[in-house]
């Protein structure tokens, strides 16, 4: 028994490992207790929390309070960045649940994302009502073919509510049926991904075609109002602005709920020994099938709340690099921490504003860079590289 | 179907028909596996070929309730093979494999399987590294694994009581809240035999569990396997033979050789079985 007395000496465990546990207590020892019940969050990580989330609230209300020049403005064209951001990072937090935790790593991501934008987007163009260029019921593109009806999809879409359940329920349930075909043929690793490559490349295609009724390549675009409110509005702008940060707060704890029950252990599990577990009596299928679809749902909320900040959905955001921008955004933060996909998308986008406007051609390559340098140097994303310094500082301390 | 346990051409000598040696009637039956006619586990006249070679050839076997039963035999005779098959990873070519008298185990999948009450230790040791020792035992544990009871359960004061005894048992409790993949090897096959204890398993198998491991930790392996004895029903494969005559006792020891059962009996009478010595001493 001289190895297992060694470890418990030298091992990182050591400290919780002395604190002794009465052998057949009737109730749970202190320390089991403590790994079984653990808090959604640690009181400095719930502080952190609520202050970003209020930082980031306040943005808009400079905006709106200090006219332009006074040192505490903040410009629109700021707070419009960062909602786009936020909307990025939601997505980010849901790629990340999916590739960090379940190890199921996806290349179509923008799909579910560009779909909750179209959904919504079909209740911004009939919002427009008879302000189009042509003055009629029907969105320009819709004129400019010549249809004189909307094609039967659109129906209802003029009610936000149903538009609102479009948006959950159109990425949703592509993700089930897909999800559910891909896991039950036990489809892993690379050969899934590629397979949701092409499914959003095929998605890409259908979508630039005029007769799918989406406005073809050039997608929805021109919105003038949303829920009757002038859609330019700062006002409504900042209201969208603060869906979209309520929106990454409670997904971001939600996220972590999901994460830090035994649902998410088997996740990991999953990513790290999926026949493993079936050994063991669970079914990986409905798991992957629950996280992946959650994750599409979120990542459609995070193109919902996009579009009308942006002002225009097209199929562009199914291309490739779209997707894979996401998944650079999860590497670059720190894979399997959900806090770091939202730093991540923040950064590298944030990057990506000065690169474009100073060397615009050169951002692939920046990009591509990016993901070569951090995977080489970064394994764990900005967020492990934050936590080995303050574990080193700890130390010196 | 009693009848099934009888042994088919080219088995070994069987001392009795039906139940094993040691095996105690119907003392374990829990709802769902019918063992009344004593046995856990039969199988008969499996074959398994992978490309026209024959890692199993017509194996027919029987474990009783509660018995340890050892089996041994030279590498290639079809252990790991007879294994799969019980757990489901492989399907049998031909022949059947029966969980007690009523659950047919070619019609399960492999969680259906463990669901059962078959537990399997693998030859190398496959914690999940990355999850603690307690995380470990907590996924591992008898429980409602569907996707809905998995997200909203939360371990009662009962479930973590179980898994700290678990933890006193395989002698792990100091290392609760490490990392399973920074343990010794020999740590990590009794966290895995108590990761297969939390399934509260009627069949417990054990693919070499001492291998690579120092003395220590095999005397350790030995007493563990003691206390296990007679609450579950066990496969023991192993290699090392001063392992196998510790542990087996005066019970009995199964002898494959080409896939195939080639002797049967006390650890004694199979070492002197001529058919025996000859495989395991060259021809």
């Amino acid at each position: 028994m001289s190895a297992p007395a060694t470890h418990a000496l030298t091992g990182q465990g050591a400290a919780r490992a002395q604190t002794g546990l009465p052998a057949g207590a009737q109730a749970p020892a202190p320390a089991l207790a403590a790994l079984a019940r653990r808090p959604l969050f640690p009181p400095a990580a719930w502080a952190g929390l609520l202050a970003a989330t209020a930082a980031l609230a306040l943005l808009p209300l400079l905006n709106l309070a200090f006219a332009p020049g006074h040192p505490l403005h903040v410009s629109a064209y700021a707070v419009a960045l960062l909602g786009k951001f936020m909307c990025y990072a939601l997505a980010a937090l849901a790629l990340d649940l999916v590739w960090g935790y379940a190890g199921i790593l996806s290349l179509g991501h923008g799909l579910f994302f560009a779909l909750g934008g179209y959904a919504h987007g079909m209740y911004l163009m009939r919002a427009i009502g008879r302000d189009g260029v042509y003055g009629s019921d029907l969105p320009d593109f819709m004129v400019f073919l010549d249809w004189k009806a909307y094609p039967w999809y659109w129906s209802f879409t003029d009610h936000f509510w149903y538009a609102m359940l479009l948006v959950v329920a159109v990425p949703g349930a592509l993700a089930f049926v897909f999800g559910y075909f891909a896991f039950r043929s036990r489809i892993k690793g690379v050969y899934f991904s590629i397979i949701t490559q092409a499914l959003t490349f095929a998605a890409m295609l259908l979508f630039f075609r005029n007769d799918t009724g989406f406005g073809g390549n050039n997608g929805f675009t021109d919105f003038k109002r949303i829920l009757g409110f002038d859609i330019t509005a700062p006002g409504t702008r900042a209201a969208l602005y603060w869906a979209t940060l309520a929106a990454l707060a409670g997904f971001l704890v939600l996220a972590r709920a999901v994460t830090q029950s035994k649902l998410g252990r088997v996740l990991t599990a999953i990513r790290d020994s999926e026949s493993r577990l079936r050994f063991i009596g669970y079914e990986p299928l409905g798991f992957k099938l629950f996280v992946w679809t959650l994750s599409a749902v979120m990542c459609g909320i995070a193109g919902a709340l996009y579009v009308p900040q942006v002002g225009i959905i097209n199929p562009g955001e199914m291309s490739t690099e779209t997707s894979i921008e996401m998944v650079i955004w999860v590497a670059t933060g720190g894979r399997g921490t959900l806090v770091g996909p939202i730093v991540g998308a923040g950064a590298v986008n944030g990057l990506k504003t000065w690169f474009t406007s100073v060397f615009p051609e050169f951002w692939l390559y920046a990009l591509g860079l990016i993901f070569v340098l951090s995977t080489l140097f970064l394994p764990q994303g900005l967020v492990g590289l934050a936590r080995r310094l303050a574990a080193r500082r700890g130390k010196e301390a | 179907m009693p009848d099934k346990t009888r042994h088919g051409p080219g088995a070994g000598p069987q001392p009795e028909a039906g139940a094993g040696g040691t095996a105690a009637y119907g003392r374990v039956s829990p709802a769902g596996v019918d063992t009344a006619h004593g046995a856990i586990l039969y199988l008969e006249d499996v074959t398994v070929s992978f490309d026209g070679f024959k890692a199993l050839n017509r194996l027919s076997l029987d474990i009783g309730v509660g018995e340890l039963r050892c089996i041994i035999g030279p590498n290639g005779a079809g252990k790991t093979t007879m294994m799969d098959v019980i757990t489901g990873k492989t399907r049998p070519t031909s022949g059947t494999a029966f969980f007690g008298q009523n659950i047919d185990l070619a019609q399960l999948s492999e969680s259906q399987i463990a669901h059962a009450g078959i537990g399997r230790k693998f030859q190398r040791p496959t914690v999940f590294e990355r999850h603690t020792v307690f995380e470990n035992l907590e996924l591992a544990m008898r429980a409602d694994k569907r996707v809905r009871p998995t997200l909203l359960g939360r371990l009662t004061d009962e479930q973590i009581g179980r898994i700290g005894h678990t933890l006193d048992l395989v002698r792990l409790t100091a290392h609760a809240g490490r990392e399973a993949g920074l343990l010794s090897h020999g740590q990590k096959q009794w966290l895995e035999i108590g990761m297969l204890l939390m399934q509260e398993p009627l069949l417990l198998l054990l693919d070499e569990p001492v291998a690579g491991m120092t003395d220590a930790e095999t005397e350790r392996t030995g007493e563990l396997l003691d206390e296990l004895r007679g609450r579950h029903s066990l496969v023991v494969v192993e290699h090392d033979m001063d392992f196998v005559t510790r542990v087996a006792g005066g019970g009995k020891v199964t002898v494959l050789h080409e896939g195939s059962v080639l002797a049967e009996g006390t650890m004694s009478e199979v070492q002197s079985d001529p058919k025996v010595i000859e495989v395991y001493l060259g021809r």
